[in-house]
């Protein structure tokens, strides 16, 4: 084989335009149009809603506790005194920014860890593994319960503790998926023409995993947030004056037999259709961007 | 076969180690020393040197650790540091209840799961399909907790049918005493693992009917009914033994909520319990016991796997 040919079967497979016209289809995608403007507009209202609604919503007002929705708090307060609407504007922010950096961390992580594994392969491979499975064979919700009685819960410990089990899943996919594109012609090509390691998996690697790893970085979007309101729910989520959604719902669950609904269902809907947002997005992403599903 | 299931079991044991070196960094990742953690930020200095001498906290890091193993392989698990019960005791009280609450459960998702999987692969893209979608779907996104809730508020506040509380009592028999008080809890865990089995199902389901075989069924003339039994099913439902393998962790962690939602007397309300009042002995050795339960869970489904696909058994190494 002419040293032309491998150039050009090297060629083929960097700058590959496959995650680019994979967005495209993405983004006609109406399960992702639908998913993306959601978590879009739900960003609009936590982030830019308090400039133009204030509440206080760090000191309690046990005066205008318990007020049902009506003038001057449309969705009602709860039982500390903070105005409902305001505080899913505040928690959402928390559960926001939790899921985002979450999963940008664990991207990070997952995607180095995986690509080296899969890359070094033997014995490397073998034992970068078989941590991987010693973290997963535990229940995440297990190892996070068992952290924050040991390191106490704040916006960052708990997004640490949440990256420090979410990499796992990812470095996974990212090994396999680097495993499959290693022995392809184009990656032989470029090896045999002296790329060095590192420029392979960057120049390569990386762009070919690149449907899988915004696959799955989007569930653990979803996934952070979601863990986040159970740790809430269990009590053992931010303390206050933080707010998030999980915290809101399990004291308003409190109130669940007292009628108090306006405590219960506006935290519960805006979570439920977050998650199903950011869930829609990512399944649309799998189907569009997760070449293997693409070809089948 | 049997090499692959030596590898697999090979394997299954380094991870069991695996938890086990974690559960002990974890010991020592407890703030301010255990002594500290057990007698309160109060104690004396004498008083936290004879914990640590009763303890053997003293000594070096890897004769402590050999000490772990040497009681793990006796079955002690350490003594709670809330009730002074061996751990190992709390745990086997609790466990008989967790098997029949997650087995139940378990059972009922995979009963529900298969054949909504496949009449969704069957009706694909049709209303009917798409409506169970969308409900399989919100269900699989939303909090465990919450589902919790909204069927005690259904069942309980609404209609009065149903109590809000599991039975308190231990063990297989005193649960079955009360059988209404179990039917909320099993109804949560069924409701939130049947959302991902039955959308695993459907995929599976889709992909059997795409395969030659059917075509080659329906040509000689067998009816729709035993196509779909003698073929789909049995195609489709094996993949599903090992999701429930796969989900274990999940199926557990759906257990810790459940439980502390009706306080239901499982290992989960103990693991929870354990973890609001920082009680490490009950929360090391109950991460250990689950830890080992997955490993254990995973290398079953994949030898149940193997030994019911037959080109599996009868396939290469």
């Amino acid at each position: 084989m002419a040293v032309g040919d491998l150039t050009a079967m090297a060629a083929a497979g960097e700058q590959s335009p496959r995650h680019r016209s994979g967005f495209r289809a993405w983004a006609g995608n109406p399960r992702a149009l639908a998913g993306a403007g959601t978590v879009a507009a739900l960003a609009v209202f936590c982030f830019f809603g308090p400039v133009f609604y204030h509440t206080n919503q760090v000191t309690v007002n046990l005066n205008a506790a318990t007020h049902p929705p009506g003038a001057g708090h449309p969705l009602g307060t709860d039982g500390d005194g903070y105005d409902v609407l305001g505080r899913l504007m505040v928690g959402g922010q928390s559960s926001l920014e939790l899921g985002f950096a979450v999963a940008a961390a664990t991207t990070v992580i997952g995607v180095l860890y995986g690509a080296v594994a899969g890359w070094a392969g033997g014995v490397v491979d073998m034992v970068m593994m078989r941590v991987i499975d010693t973290f997963l064979a535990l229940p995440t919700l297990v190892l996070l319960l068992l952290l924050v009685t040991i390191f106490t819960p704040t916006l960052l410990s708990v997004i640490v503790l949440l990256t420090a089990l979410s990499w796992l899943g990812t470095a996974r996919l990212v090994r396999g998926e680097v495993l499959a594109l290693r022995t392809r012609e184009y990656v032989q090509a470029a090896k045999t023409l002296g790329g060095g390691r590192w420029w392979i998996i960057r120049r390569h690697l990386v762009p070919n995993a690149f449907g899988v790893i915004v696959v799955s970085a989007t569930f653990t979007i979803a996934d952070a947030i979601l863990m986040l309101s159970v740790l809430s729910f269990l009590g053992l989520g931010l303390p206050p004056p933080a707010a998030d959604w999980g915290t809101m719902l399990a004291n308003g669950l409190n109130y669940l037999f007292d009628g108090y609904w306006w405590m219960v269902y506006p935290p519960a809907v805006i979570l439920v259709v977050m998650l199903v947002a950011i869930n829609l997005a990512g399944e649309a992403a799998r189907d569009t961007l997760d070449i293997r599903l693409r070809r089948r | 076969m049997t090499s692959y299931l030596a590898r697999r079991a090979a394997q299954a044991i380094v991870v069991v180690i695996g938890v086990t070196i974690l559960t002990f960094i974890l010991i020592h990742l407890i703030p301010g020393s255990a002594a500290r953690a057990a007698l309160g930020v109060h104690a004396t200095s004498g008083r936290i040197a004879i914990f640590n001498t009763a303890y053997g906290l003293d000594k070096p890091l890897y004769a402590q650790f050999a000490d772990y193993v040497g009681q793990l392989l006796r079955g002690n698990l350490g003594v709670s540091y809330t009730t002074q019960q061996p751990v190992s005791a709390l745990i086997a009280q609790r466990l008989p209840g967790d098997v029949l609450l997650l087995g139940v459960s378990t059972v009922l998702a995979v009963a529900i799961a298969i054949p909504m999987g496949i009449y969704q692969a069957v009706k694909r893209s049709r209303l009917s399909d798409q409506l169970l979608d969308a409900v399989s779907f919100t269900l699989y996104t939303m909090p465990d907790f919450f589902v919790a809730f909204m069927l005690i508020a259904l069942f309980s506040v609404q209609l009065h049918i149903l109590p809000p509380e599991a039975p308190q009592a231990t063990g297989i028999a005193g649960l079955l005493a009360d059988p209404r008080a179990l039917v909320l809890p099993i109804a949560t865990l069924t409701l939130s693992n049947l959302a991902g089995f039955s959308r695993y199902m459907r995929a599976s389901a889709i992909d059997v009917l795409a395969e030659d075989f059917l075509r080659t069924a329906r040509a000689k003339g067998l009816p729709e009914r035993l196509v779909l039994v003698r073929h789909v099913l049995r195609n489709s439902v094996l993949p599903v033994v090992t999701v429930v393998g796969l989900t274990f962790p999940n199926i557990i962690a759906g257990a810790v909520i459940a439980e502390a939602v009706f306080s239901y007397q499982g290992m989960g309300l103990l693991f929870y319990q354990a973890a609001t009042s920082h009680d490490y002995p009950v929360l090391l050795g109950s991460t250990l016991i689950v830890g080992a339960a997955t490993v254990v869970g995973s290398l079953a489904a994949d030898v149940a796997y193997g030994l019911l696909d037959p080109r599996i058994r009868h396939g290469r190494g």
